[in-house]
């Protein structure tokens, strides 16, 4: 109950900072950018027969032409590779690190916030803050491919058409899916911000990470790290555009995430509940 | 009862430094409780290690009989506290400010919340500029709205840490008062300083740090006591008052050569002559200067003052580290 009414406030408190809400606007400007951008390069809707293996985000685009959903899987995956983890860093970064620099983590464990609830309360406001972003990216993307591109039935990356309903309840589990894996990336950025009192610091190193991360993962002779690695599976919400789904993708690319959200929360909490705080 | 106990207490950081040596604090409830010593002398250490900010490299502390840092979400909502200056989110206004610390609290009553943190700003004096941003507020404010968040509840233990630091001589005041009047509630005061004569008007108890020891801890009068009163001898027969102080026994003869100014009249060099009185009748040593010889131009009995007494135990300069 107690524990509710401090999330809120924190909820509150990232919700009104211009400049998180400056984030969320451009995470938001970006699908529409994309779309006319496409729309206007393609000025022929009809519809393209798709390519039926293609994991990156090329294979949307031959998928666009004919219906406008696939705007959402297009934004996704571009705004994946760094606004998406850029919007998520900068909350998760400032979460324990901004209150250090300002001081005012200090009162709050003296309030008493308890060392243990405040990081809980903190992980939950980073998480809510990525399914935010993540559904404005989806809910952006769709209206303007709906305005912008023909909709319809929705002819999946297998080949096989699906009606739009169908499709509509597969971009809502796609967008899950992405919010997982930022939640996963909040952990992460959770455990560097208990590790300084420098929220920029924190945030800088949260996206070296990231890229560090996507680098590795493109390097062929580093293949066999791939699948370790915290962004790996990030774009493999392709595999609910599939029919039947690739369940099995999907499960590893979640108990990745799962396996490195319990990793990094662990070791914040260890951190957080035996260092001294100096701010 | 104690308010706050510490049984060696001790913080050497990472460093190797020794913070906090052994420290064994005992604040009487109902106190307010002068914690004194030089910059550097671990009096912010030993506040952060009472709060659970900081973790003890050995010995215990306990707030109000609840054991730290073990017990901290147990008592310390008990406990109001300003730490090392304050600390609120610039862009919001005060009234936010203090919100937000009291939603972190999960002992306080969401419906009585706004009553609270009204009551709070207005004891005070903010209430005029509860809806200002604080980074509008001035130093004075600033560090008024942190002792408001320390009094959002009910406290039993208020600790201040340094609240007159970077005050003008009305700001220094003004805090002044509202411990007295947080005193008055019944609230044991636990208030950090590294002047003695910020806190002497207000406080019953007193800690001295030096070093991270503590040198001294009593009462306001068992700190007097132990200053002893010394008597002054104006004289231009220094050698002569030393010989008959002796005489009598008095220790620690010490002679000054007194200021030009005061040689004037007789055309002699006057001195002064000084030791401590203990047990002596003063009128007796007068009459014994007399009978011995001894031209006495003044007698004078004098106790140190408070701030002798604390920079005698503190050292003279600030910083000087051990």
């Amino acid at each position: 109950m107690s524990a509710l009414r401090f999330f809120r406030s924190e909820l509150r408190l990232v919700f009104r900072r211009r400049r998180n809400l400056l984030l969320l606007a451009v995470a938001a400007v970006f699908p529409l950018v994309i779309g006319i951008a496409l729309r206007l390069a393609a000025p022929h809707p009809q519809g393209g027969g798709g390519g039926g293996g293609g994991s990156s985000g090329a294979a949307f685009f031959d998928q666009l032409a004919g219906n406008g959903v696939f705007l959402t899987f297009i934004a996704l995956s571009t705004l994946l590779i760094l606004v998406l983890p850029v919007v998520v860093a900068v909350v998760a970064g400032d979460s324990v690190a901004g209150e250090a620099g300002y001081g005012t983590l200090r009162y709050l464990l003296a309030v008493p916030a308890g060392r243990t609830r405040l990081l809980a309360v903190k992980f939950g406001v980073i998480v809510t803050f990525g399914l935010c972003a993540t559904f404005i990216v989806s809910a952006v993307a769709l209206v303007a491919g709906v305005v912008l591109f023909p909709v319809g039935p929705v002819t999946l990356l297998s080949g096989a058409t699906v009606s739009l309903p169908d499709g509509l309840l597969r971009l809502l589990f796609v967008t899950l899916y992405v919010a997982a894996a930022m939640a996963a990336l909040g952990a992460i950025g959770l455990a560097v911000s208990t590790l300084t009192e420098h929220a920029i610091g924190a945030i800088a190193t949260i996206m070296i990470l990231v890229v560090a991360s996507e680098v590795v993962d493109n390097v062929p002779q580093l293949a066999a790290a791939g699948p370790y690695l915290p962004t790996h599976w990030w774009l493999s919400f392709d595999a609910l555009l599939r029919l039947p789904v690739d369940t099995s993708t999907l499960l590893r690319g979640l108990l990745s995430f799962a396996v490195y959200a319990l990793l990094f929360c662990s070791f914040a909490w260890a951190r957080f509940t035996s260092a001294d705080v100096t701010s | 009862m104690t308010a706050i106990s510490t049984s060696g207490l001790t913080k050497r950081f990472r460093g190797g430094q020794l913070a906090v040596d052994h420290l064994d604090l005992a604040v009487p409830s109902g106190s307010v409780y002068g914690f004194l010593g030089p910059n550097g002398s671990g009096k912010t250490t030993t506040i952060r290690m009472l709060l659970g900010l900081a973790f003890p490299t050995d010995g215990s502390a306990a707030l109000l009989g609840v054991s730290m840092p073990d017990g901290a979400t147990k008592v310390l909502h008990r406990v109001g506290s300003l730490v090392e200056g304050p600390a609120f989110y610039p862009f919001l206004t005060g009234l936010d400010n203090l919100a937000r610390y009291d939603a972190a609290d999960r002992s306080a009553d969401p419906r009585t919340a706004r009553t609270r943190i009204e009551g709070a700003l207005d004891r005070v004096g903010l209430l005029s500029a509860a809806k200002k941003r604080y980074r509008h507020y001035s130093l004075g404010m600033k560090q008024r709205l942190a002792i408001a968040a320390g009094l959002l509840q009910p406290r039993e233990l208020i600790i201040l840490d340094e609240p007159t630091n970077g005050l003008d001589p009305q700001g220094t005041r003004e805090v002044r008062t509202l411990i007295r009047q947080i005193a008055a509630d019944g609230t044991t005061v636990f208030v950090s300083s590294h002047l003695l004569a910020e806190v002497e008007q207000i406080c019953t108890h007193v800690g001295v740090m030096r070093s991270g020891r503590l040198v001294f801890q009593g009462s306001l009068p068992e700190l007097r006591r132990t200053g002893a009163a010394r008597v002054t001898v104006q004289t231009a027969d220094p050698e002569g008052a030393v010989k008959v102080l002796t005489g009598l026994g008095l220790p620690e003869p010490r002679t000054t050569t007194a200021e030009a100014s005061g040689a004037g009249a007789g055309g002699q060099a006057v001195a002064e002559v000084s030791a401590v009185l203990g047990d002596a009748v003063p009128e007796r040593v007068c009459a014994e200067l007399v009978q011995a010889g001894v031209g006495v131009r003044g007698f004078a009995v004098t106790s140190p003052s408070l701030e002798d007494l604390f920079v005698g135990l503190t050292g003279e300069g600030f910083d000087v580290g051990a």
